[in-house]
């Protein structure tokens, strides 16, 4: 029973993780430019088209194809960011969820004319399949590479927002636009490169992703709420607030499903109703 | 009297023409209106073919006149309004697989049913920026949906609810195969309901959720309390939806669990920005275009149909706010300047 329990504990921190990472993209976007984007899962969904079809048509390894799909997908936030997006930071949120559905829209459309409606299937490197024992416990291989990836990336994601001159420009476009912009901060380059950066880890975690979530042309809709929960309750712009968000929302998610699965999917949705009468501006909000 | 507080506000300076904006909203009929409302009567004369699609046009304007009241008039951004719309329809069609198949009665519980649920989701919804409305609107909804996709022993889950047997409307007028009763009824209805709303939005009310919209925070001011309006404006617009799913539910006898879907809110946040927010007519306006348009082109192929649907949604927002109805009064606004 509780090497159970540190089973189903494990598998949620392994999703939660994943979901962080590409939920973190979202965040900061909220964060900074207060962009409500529901087409964020639809970058999520080009990285893991792109190492699927990278692998099955050119035969690049799995581990060579993430990074692929993180260049990817950031390129394709980087330039919808130029064209379509930067017109709209001043819209209305309701202008902003409305072009998004919008673009979420066309994903699932171009996504079911390419790749065909069904789920697309992933060949894990054989290192990756099965299970390594860990001190006495049987964990998925996959799973503890996920978890080692999200914490590397998420202590790279740290330093380049706490030590470097770029974070520095990050954090001070985050509070204050204007003064920013005052002091001779490019605000719009620091979006542009932020934005990349989100949709970059969007794709990587979609390409991470496909194993644990699948892949069909649904996935932008399947679990927009799960990322617009990380970012809701995490508090927009927060590192920290995401992973704790995207950590609970994977624990809770797998534990409800594996000891309560007849109201498996309820567990989630009620807790984010919870969460948010508590925590109207989440758990770690900025803004008051 | 504060003596502190500034030099008072110039005293309304009304300029002498053009400024409709800032009167009292007057409701008489313009003949436009009439005509307008001449065009569904003129329809069902004119295409007996179409009317079942007729009728679904009518329903979803009428769901669609529903969200505009809170997102149009109280400016409350809604991405789970299928929920009031759902338990509408399940409230009706439950009744009717229960023995009790009287329409307008059904009609008048499941307003109240679906009223009742958003009285209380209003609560929590009120609270919070955008962002959290967005998603307490859409938990409330998925919640509500995995509830009818779980109890599938009284909802009939993913199947969806059958066997809804409709008695006749005041015992006369039996519901029939070609929908004609079911369009005219649906059509009485939905007019009924709009001369309601129509003298709601333009009362004192609907005036100060006009500034609510507008500004919330001045609102507290000028002596409204923004959250009991927001609340009660919530609550008509829940019954208003649950109203059109048991128009739904009775004309076509069947509830379907995607009445309660995702996708069904987004559809509806398309359509009534596609005929224009703010206006009631722009739900309407929308609601017809959009359905005859997905009755066109859904039949070529629905794939395409979603990617120009999201095309034209981005195309809107980036070029043509106000959609529809916006760009006629824009029109409408150039023609009469010309005139004078």
């Amino acid at each position: 029973m509780i090497a159970n329990l540190v089973g189903v504990l494990f598998d949620g921190v392994a999703y939660g993780a994943l979901l962080f990472l590409i939920s973190i993209g979202l965040s900061v976007t909220m964060g900074l430019m207060n962009f409500v984007n529901l087409a964020h899962g639809a970058f999520a969904m080009l990285g893991g088209y792109t190492t699927v079809v990278l692998m099955t048509r050119l035969g690049v390894p799995f581990l060579a194809a993430l990074p692929i799909a993180f260049v990817v997908a950031a390129l394709a936030g980087a330039v919808l960011e130029r064209l379509l997006y930067r017109r709209l930071y001043k819209a209305s949120h309701l202008d902003q969820v409305l072009f998004s559905i919008g673009l979420t829209f066309m994903a699932i459309a171009a996504a079911t004319y390419v790749w065909g409606p069904g789920l697309q299937p992933v060949t894990l490197p054989a290192f990756l399949i099965g299970q390594v024992k860990v001190l006495g416990l049987e964990l998925g291989a996959y799973r503890l590479f996920l978890v080692a990836v999200v914490i590397a990336i998420t202590v790279a994601l740290v330093l380049l927002v706490e030590r470097t001159r770029f974070g520095a420009q990050v954090r001070a476009s985050v509070d204050s636009q204007q003064a920013s912009a005052g002091l001779g901060i490019d605000v719009n380059r620091v979006f542009s490169l932020t934005f990349a950066l989100g949709s970059g880890l969007a794709g990587l975690g979609g390409g991470l992703g496909i194993d644990v979530l699948g892949l069909d042309p649904t996935f932008p809709i399947k679990y927009m709420v799960y990322f617009l929960l990380v970012v809701a309750v995490g508090g927009a712009g927060a590192i920290k607030g995401a992973l704790v968000a995207a950590l609970i929302l994977g624990i809770f998610d797998v534990a409800g499903k594996y000891f309560v699965p007849d109201v498996g999917a309820f567990v989630i949705y009620v807790l984010m109703v919870v969460l948010l009468i508590f925590f109207p501006a989440g758990l770690y909000g900025r803004r008051g | 009297m504060n003596t502190q507080s500034a030099p008072a506000a110039p005293v309304a300076a009304v300029p002498p023409s053009g400024a409709s904006i800032h009167r009292l909203p007057q409701d008489r009929w313009r003949s436009v209106e009439i005509v307008f409302w001449l065009i569904p009567v003129a329809a069902f004369f004119s295409f007996p073919g179409y009317l079942v699609l007729g009728s679904q046009i009518l329903i979803v304007g009428l769901f669609a006149v529903s969200l505009d009241l809170i997102l149009g008039y109280a400016g409350i951004v809604s991405l789970g309004h299928a929920a009031y719309f759902g338990l509408g329809a399940y409230t009706a069609g439950l009744l009717a697989t229960h023995g009790w198949g009287e329409p307008l009665s059904g009609l008048v519980l499941a307003g109240a049913v679906a009223g009742l649920i958003g009285w209380l989701a209003g609560f929590l919804v009120v609270r919070g920026e955008d962002l959290t409305r967005l998603m307490v609107t859409l938990g409330i909804a998925l919640v509500l949906f995995e509830a009818a996709n779980k109890a599938a022993f009284i909802t009939g889950g993913v199947d969806g609810l059958g066997g809804v047997t409709m008695w006749k409307v005041f015992g006369i007028f039996k519901f029939d195969i070609v929908g004609r009763v079911a369009y005219l009824y649906s059509l009485v209805v939905l007019f009924g309901l709009f001369v309601v709303l129509r003298r709601l939005v333009h009362s004192p009310f609907g005036l100060s959720l006009r500034g609510v919209r507008e500004k919330r925070k001045r609102m507290p001011a000028i002596g409204a309390s923004v959250r009991e309006r927001e609340i009660a404006i919530f609550t008509v617009s829940a019954a208003v939806a649950g109203v059109a799913g048991a128009l739904l539910a009775q004309t076509t006898q069947f509830v379907a669990l995607d009445a309660l879907g995702f996708g069904r809110s987004a559809e509806l946040l398309i359509i009534l920005v596609l005929g224009g927010t703010g206006r009631l007519y722009g739900g309407l306006v929308g609601a017809a275009v959009y359905m005859i348009a997905q009755d066109i082109l859904a039949g070529i192929n629905p794939v395409y149909w979603q990617f120009w649907i999201g095309a034209l949604l981005v195309v809107i927002v980036l070029f043509a706010r106000g959609g529809i109805m916006g760009g006629l009064d824009l029109l409408n606004a150039k023609l009469s300047r010309r005139k004078t």
